[in-house]
This record gives C-alpha cells, structure tokens and sequence, in this order.
C-alpha cells in the first residue's frame, strides 16, 4: 500500500529547543495509522508539523506525492488535511451551526453527510443553535471531530481525541472513528490510550525523543509486551 | 461544564445573557440626573455624550477588531484620524459655498463626497501601514508599540508640512447648524446626526459578524487565527481587510469629529487616543459590543463630570477604566483571552 503522507528526515525547532530529530514517518492510504509515544516524545509537534503550524526546519513532507512543507498552513489544509487538534479548539463564540458552516468551505453543507454526523453524535443536532462555548469538554470534542468530517478530506490528523473524556463519549467516539475507516478514510491518529489504539489502528508507528522508534502494524504490537513494555514504557495493563 | 461529562446528551446549563454592561449607560445617566440642576441641562449633556460616545465608538471599533484579529497593538490608529479630518477639508474648504447655502441637498453634495474620500484614502493608507509597518512585526508586541508610534509621530509631522502648524477651520453645512427645541432643552443638530451614524455603524458591524461569512471568520480569528487557518482560510487577507476598514473607520471618526469641534489640527488623532485606548480596555479586547459601551459610558462619565466638578474631568476617564477593571478585569465583554 503506497503512503498517501511520508515525513522523511523532518526537523523541526520550537524557538531555541529542538523538538523533532529527523522524524521518518508513512501513512498509507486507506487505513489508520497510530502515532503512540511518551509525553514530550513529539506526537503533537510532529502533527502541528505537518498542519504547517510549525515550520520544518529540515526534511520532506509529502502528501499523495506532492511536497507540502513549503505550503502556508492554509494551502495545506485546503490540499485536503482535516486537523482535530488536541484542545479541540472550537470556536467558543460561535453557534454549532456556525463552526460547521466555516469548517465547510466548499460551500453549503452536505445534508447527508451532516444527516450521518447527527447520526453519531446527536448532541450537536440538540445544540444546533447553541453558542459551542456552552458545550460540555465530550460535545466540544464531537463538535471539533464533526468539522473535521463535514466535508470529504484526503487526511484526518486526529491528536488525542479521548483525553480526559468519559467512556460514553469514547465509545461514541470510537464508533464514528470506525465508520470513517470503513468509508475507506486516511488517519493518522495520536492516542495516549492503547485499548483505543488497539481498537483502531491498523498500523503503528512509536516517538521517542523526536524520532520514531518503531514502525509496524498494530497487530503485531498488540501481540508483543515486551515491545510494548520496552517502547511505550507501559504493560498493557496499565497503559489505558 | 467539565470535559467528564457521562452523558453525551447532558442538556446545556442556561446561558446567562449578560445583560448588566448593557445597563450601565442608562444607570450612569439616571445616576447623574440628582445631581444636575435642571432636567433641560440633563437632556442637553446626556445628548452630547452620547453624540461624544459615537464618535469615539467609531473611531475605537476599528481598533479593537485590529486587537482582537490580529493581535497588534496599533497605537498609529490616531494617524488615521486626523488624516480623515484633514482628507475631508481638502474637499470641504474649496466646497465653503455648497457648506454654506441653506439647500440641504448642497450640503450633502459638499459633505458625502468628502466622507467617502477620508474613508477611501484613510482605508488605503490603511492597507500601505499593514503591509509595510505592521506586517514585519507581527508576533511582537514591544516592536509593535514602538514602530506603531513613530508611524503616528511620522504621519503628524507630515500632516504638519503639508498643511502647516495652525488649525484649519471646518465649519458645519449649515442644515446641521442650529439645535432642536424639546421643551427647554436644545440639543444640537449635528449631535443627533453624530448619534444616527453611530448606531449605523454598530448596527452594520453588529449585521456582518453575525449574519455573513466574513464575519463568521472575524469572530473566529479574534479567538483563535490559527485553527481558521487550519481550516483552510488564508487568515493575512482577513488581516488586511480588517485593518483597512478600521482604518477607514478611524478616518470617518476623525471626519465627525472635526466637523462637531469645527477645526481640524493634527495632533487631533495623538489626543483623541488615549479616549479610544480606554474605550477599548473598558469594553474587553475584541469586542465591539463592549466598545460600544464603553465608549458611551466614557463620554457620558465626561460629559457630566465636566459640567458637575469641571476640575476632576480630566480624571473621569481613568477612574472609570479602573473601577470597570476592578470589577471586571479583563473588560465588560472580553472576547480574546489574550
């Protein structure tokens, strides 16, 4: 399966501290990828990288081939990257209805697809007109996903979706993750928690220190504890 | 609400509309009225800070989307005032003729165009200070302050060459001269026309950040540029459109308020900052509603007090930017949290 995005020898610098170390990175399309990592092993950076966020201060990033680390972060997103950023970063002032209406760019909103949205999360049907502010932290983050989706994306970076959520709204979470993929979706996916990521992922990639240590399928990693032990730090008892 | 919430579907806790800044004008001006020796005198100032409180409003709107969008601290925004002021002289002082026949439709022949020609060449001006003094300093608030300054410093030096030191008189049209009779009270023509512009103004900010796109974009860029970005939205065009509309907005304040002093000077705009800075501050960064109260609570509080304790006006303003912070620090209705 060709990587729909690669990250080859990417750099990047956060004022004077040195984050990422040459990170090599494929997503392949159609499926999920995890990016599993330690605290401050780079999985944001490394996303907010590729969102143009940061600039790479060396390395190739490519998405379906073409070079877009040069590219605005505008440019980038409208080359077809849906971002979920991990503070869901909705638009407090705005209604739910206004902060789809900006995450559609193209235009008027598809009614079917915001039809499968409500499907997943009817909270934001409820809450149509209601400012996002007022949201509880799971609406937000169904909101944040929603804007993601509303409109057909090449990619999904999707960074730490279930932290600090309740279970029921995980599992709602989950449920809408797995029908994006079913659709036949990208993702890359940073999680914190490996029952999720097990759920999830078809393949997998670890950081350490600003680099990727490890690449491989989930399977594989879900089979082995000692690779997890060694590389995540955890068991995976307790890494959930 | 925390982020742990168990039921997806949890009903919204009831929005508190925050109606209390919208009162406080109203109190003030009821506040004031034991003191005021007569109900006519009461109109009379009451009408003339409000006529005050829309000028300012005009001339700080603009300011604080600049804040609250873009993160820059324009203290240059003056410039664009008194270039307004004196754009509109240059059509008006060899239009005197028109100003001064008793046809109305003369007069507007006179003042239209000179409006339209201090927003034009203000929200031009406007666009050049953007993209040649701002543009390299986005992200530094020190540099931002200095070279925004010298801008101001450059612009009135330049309005001095051009126009030289002296006042330039700027006479009403004369279908704006006069006042209105309500009872005893006479309240002047031109400061109800002050008041209509105004709300215009507010009401057509009010219509496109609710009601298009764009605005849609504004309000979403005043709380977080980066993820409307991330949205794919080229955020530096929003920037420079939202710069040269307060820009041109500064100029048509500048306009009102060289017709409503009738002269017309060039540190005009350097005086009338520290009114719009504290407006801005009053109201919360950001937010045009809070400008709009603030401003109108900062020239009533003028108004009174100058006519009540005419040696303590000049302190009006602080006191009441520090009791308003006192109470809520971070301005009636903050919209950034920066």
């Amino acid at each position: 399966m060709s990587a729909l995005l690669s990250l080859s020898g990417v750099e990047t610098h956060i004022g004077r501290y040195h984050i990422l170390h040459g990170v090599e990175l494929g997503v392949p399309e159609g499926k999920t990828t995890m990016l599993l990592g330690r605290n401050g092993a780079g999985k944001t950076t490394t996303l907010r990288t590729i969102m143009g966020l940061w600039r790479a201060s060396r390395g190739e990033i490519r998405l379906a081939g073409e070079r877009i680390d040069a590219l605005g972060t505008p440019d980038i997103a409208r080359a077809g990257i849906g971002y979920v950023p991990e503070t869901m970063a909705v638009f407090s002032d705005l209604t739910v209805k206004e902060n789809l209406i900006l995450a559609a760019r193209a235009g008027e909103m598809d009614q079917s697809r915001l039809d499968w949205i409500f499907g997943f999360f009817p909270p934001l049907k409820k809450f149509w007109l209601s400012r996002a502010g007022t949201l509880s932290g799971g609406q937000k983050q169904m909101l944040s996903f929603a804007r993601a989706f509303i409109e057909e994306r090449k990619l999904l970076l999707i960074d730490e979706p279930t932290k600090g959520l309740a279970p029921a709204i995980i599992g709602a979470l989950i449920d809408c993750l797995k029908e994006v993929k079913r659709r036949g979706a990208t993702i890359l996916l940073v999680e914190q928690n490996f029952r999720v990521a097990q759920e999830i992922g078809d393949s997998v990639s670890i950081m350490d220190n600003g680099r990727v240590v490890h690449s491989g399928t989930m399977a594989e990693l879900a089979r082995d504890e000692t690779l997890q032990h060694r590389l995540l730090g955890l068991s995976l008892d307790t890494h959930q | 609400m925390s982020a742990t919430d168990t039921d997806v579907g949890a009903a919204l806790p009831k929005v508190r509309v925050d109606y209390l800044p919208l009162l406080l004008p109203l109190l003030l001006a009821v506040a004031a009225f034991p003191f005021i020796p007569s109900t006519s005198t009461w109109v009379t100032l009451t009408i003339a800070g409000l006529a005050m409180g829309m000028m300012i409003f005009v001339m700080a709107s603009g300011l604080t989307l600049i804040f609250g969008l873009m993160d820059v601290l324009n203290f240059g925004h003056g410039a664009f005032i008194a270039i307004g002021a004196y754009m509109a002289t240059l059509v008006l002082l060899p239009l005197a003729a028109w100003m001064q026949a008793d046809s109305v439709w003369l007069n507007l022949a006179a003042v239209m165009p000179a409006v339209l020609f201090a927003i034009v060449v203000t929200g031009a001006l406007g666009l050049a200070f953007e993209r040649i003094v701002i543009m390299p300093v986005y992200g530094q608030h020190l540099k931002q302050i200095l070279i925004t300054m010298g801008g101001m410093i450059v612009a009135e030096q330049i309005l001095y060459a051009f126009f030289g030191p002296q006042q330039i008189p700027l006479a009403l049209p004369t279908s704006l001269r006069g006042s209105f009779q309500f009872g005893e009270a006479a309240v002047e023509k031109y400061r109800v026309i002050a008041v209509l512009v105004g709300l215009a103004v507010f009401a057509a900010m009010l219509l496109i950040l609710n009601r298009t796109k764009i605005g849609l974009l504004i309000r979403a860029g005043v709380e977080n540029t980066e993820m409307v970005e991330a949205l794919g939205y080229r955020i530096t065009r929003l920037f420079v459109g939202v710069f040269m509309a307060g820009s041109a907005l500064a100029g048509l304040g500048g306009v009102m308020w060289g017709l409503y002093r009738e002269q017309v000077n060039a540190a005009m705009g350097g005086e009338l900052m520290v009114l719009v800075f504290i407006v801005v501050i009053i109201g919360g960064l950001g937010s045009v509603t809070g400008c709009f109260i603030g401003a109108l609570l900062v020239a009533l509080a003028t108004n009174y007090a100058g006519f009540l304790v005419p040696k303590a006006a000049l302190i009006t303003d602080i006191l009441l930017m520090v009791l308003i912070l006192l109470w809520r620090p971070r301005g009636l209705y903050p919209v950034t949290s920066r």
